[in-house]
């Protein structure tokens, strides 16, 4: 029988979520981390039960934490994998990692200045991470998205971590600007056809994709317009909410872009974008995301550019079986009234089951899980701080 | 035996109460002090300081004996009071967000 583990992180810690594959009746785990920001976690696909999590803090910094069993218990990685996570004292061993811009002469680039949002330029300073992305082989590898806007890879489970450097050398850095939460790079695409090929997302830099494994990146952002700069189409310097792709069909992409550029989406792995609103209620939002078995199945939750909350107080999750510019609100089992909630970047998921399951969070605390593509939502929890990420594991 | 006291968050992950006691060796110092919570508990290594720099994280301060230790030399000596153990080290955070 079929399961699925909802992984949740909140503003105060994180949650996991489990239910059989009819995904009707839930369990809902004690608070992970608790008082603590968990920004994301995400599961291994070559071993399920290994799974990363950030845990981050204004005051306190970093650390990333591990699980190896699916979730039940936690370390600090730096503590093998299987063996106690206590000293002969009592002590946790694992120490929070070190996430340390490269800037050596071998493999490193200098650090350089990014604009700041009164247009001076400010040095690059580590703040947290926003995003993993674990390998799609190997357990042991996993890739780390962080503010300031840097990429970093570890090999051995998280214990330690190496910055891609070239990326953040690509020699725009100093174009590169925050968003309004910071200048992070978010998402990250790894391509199952090949395994050299990546693609980025950095608020507000672009996307970038890589095609020797990160030893070289490219910006990919023709197509993309910011009308509210005074150059509407530079080379970077575009605020890039999310991308996704469907494994099948790997040089399309979707993007969902700050407000003037909405939903745009690309047949030749970024070289050119086009929009595909059509008639979505706005051009903002945060998630996007790819139907599991329809390539040509994409969701979409905008929200007021101004306000960031659903147009009219009513939560409407948008579907397009066209990958674009045709789509139908799905409201069945959302609220259609006095609903201001916001539902950020990470907040999505999609599990692989044959009825294809859709999950998002909200700034309010809810989890909503729509068990049949899109067309009948519940919501699985209603009151957790708020969400921050949402992943889902599809378990056999 | 030195006394330093933790704030909640980093207590949890250290999993500790809310004061440790430490051995520091030669001068006590805000330094030494970091120096040997750090190596006790590694877990905390880039909570307190930067991992590189090894300055204080912005939103965290030293107080001792009453006084606020945030801005002074992290070489200067303690009093004699928390070199003995009477008094603690605190290590506080900012009083902020929500």
């Amino acid at each position: 029988m079929s399961s699925v583990r909802v992984l949740v992180g909140t503003r105060k810690g994180a949650f996991i979520l489990t239910s059989d594959g009819k995904r009707q009746k839930w369990s809902v785990s004690e608070p992970l981390f608790a008082g603590w920001e968990i920004y994301h976690m995400k599961g291994s696909p070559a071993d399920p039960n290994r799974i990363y999590a950030s845990q981050t803090s204004s005051w306190f910094g970093q650390v990333i934490q591990r699980s190896d069993d699916g979730g039940k218990k936690w370390f600090l990685p730096g503590t093998p994998g299987g063996e106690q996570p206590k000293s002969p004292e009592g002590f946790p061993m694992g120490e929070s990692n070190k996430f340390v811009y490269d800037e050596s002469p071998e493999t490193g680039k200098p650090l350089t200045t990014h604009q700041f949002y009164d247009g001076t330029q400010k040095p690059w300073v580590f703040k947290r991470v926003w995003h993993l992305e674990p390998s799609l082989t190997e357990r042991d590898i996993v890739f780390a998205g962080v503010e300031d806007a840097a990429l970093f890879r570890s090999t051995d489970g998280g214990t330690t971590w190496k910055e891609l450097a070239a990326l953040r050398g690509h020699g725009t850095g100093p174009k590169w600007a925050p968003g309004a939460g910071g200048m992070c790079l978010h998402t990250i695409v790894l391509d199952r056809s090949n395994p050299k090929r990546m693609y980025v997302g950095i608020s507000a830099a672009g996307a970038f994709r890589t095609d020797d494994g990160g030893t070289t990146w490219k910006p990919i952002n023709r197509g993309l317009k910011s009308p509210y700069t005074p150059d509407p189409t530079p080379e970077v310097g575009f605020c890039v909410h999310r991308m996704a792709m469907h494994p099948s069909r790997p040089n399309v992409l979707f993007m969902q872009l700050h407000q003037g550029g909405g939903i745009l989406r690309t047949e030749n792995a970024g070289e050119e974008w086009r929009e595909v609103n059509g008639n979505l209620p706005t051009d903002f939002g945060f998630p996007i995301e790819v139907h599991a078995h329809e390539p040509e199945t994409i969701y979409a939750i905008p929200t007021d550019p101004w306000t960031r909350m659903p147009p009219e107080g009513k939560l409407r999750v948008w579907r397009s079986r066209t990958g674009g510019n045709t789509w139908e609100p799905l409201t069945r089992g959302l609220p259609q009234q006095n609903c201001y909630i916001n539902i950020l970047r990470e907040a999505t998921a999609i599990d692989t089951l044959d009825q294809c399951g859709i999950y998002f969070g909200t700034t309010g605390g809810q989890v909503y899980c729509s068990p049949d593509g899109g067309d009948n939502w519940l919501a699985i929890v209603e009151h957790l701080p708020a969400v921050l990420s949402v992943e889902v594991q599809t378990l056999n | 035996m030195i006394r330093v006291v933790l704030p909640y968050h980093l207590r949890t992950l250290a999993n500790v109460g809310a004061e440790v006691t430490l051995d520091v060796e030669g001068p006590v110092s805000p330094r030494s002090i970091l120096d040997a919570l750090e190596a006790r508990y590694p877990m905390l290594r880039g909570t307190i300081r930067d991992h590189v720099t090894q300055k204080r994280r912005p939103m965290l301060r030293f107080f001792a004996c009453g006084e606020d230790w945030s801005l002074e030399s992290p070489d200067a000596p303690l009093p004699d009071a928390v070199a003995s153990g009477a008094e603690a080290f605190w290590v506080i955070g900012a009083i902020a967000g929500g």
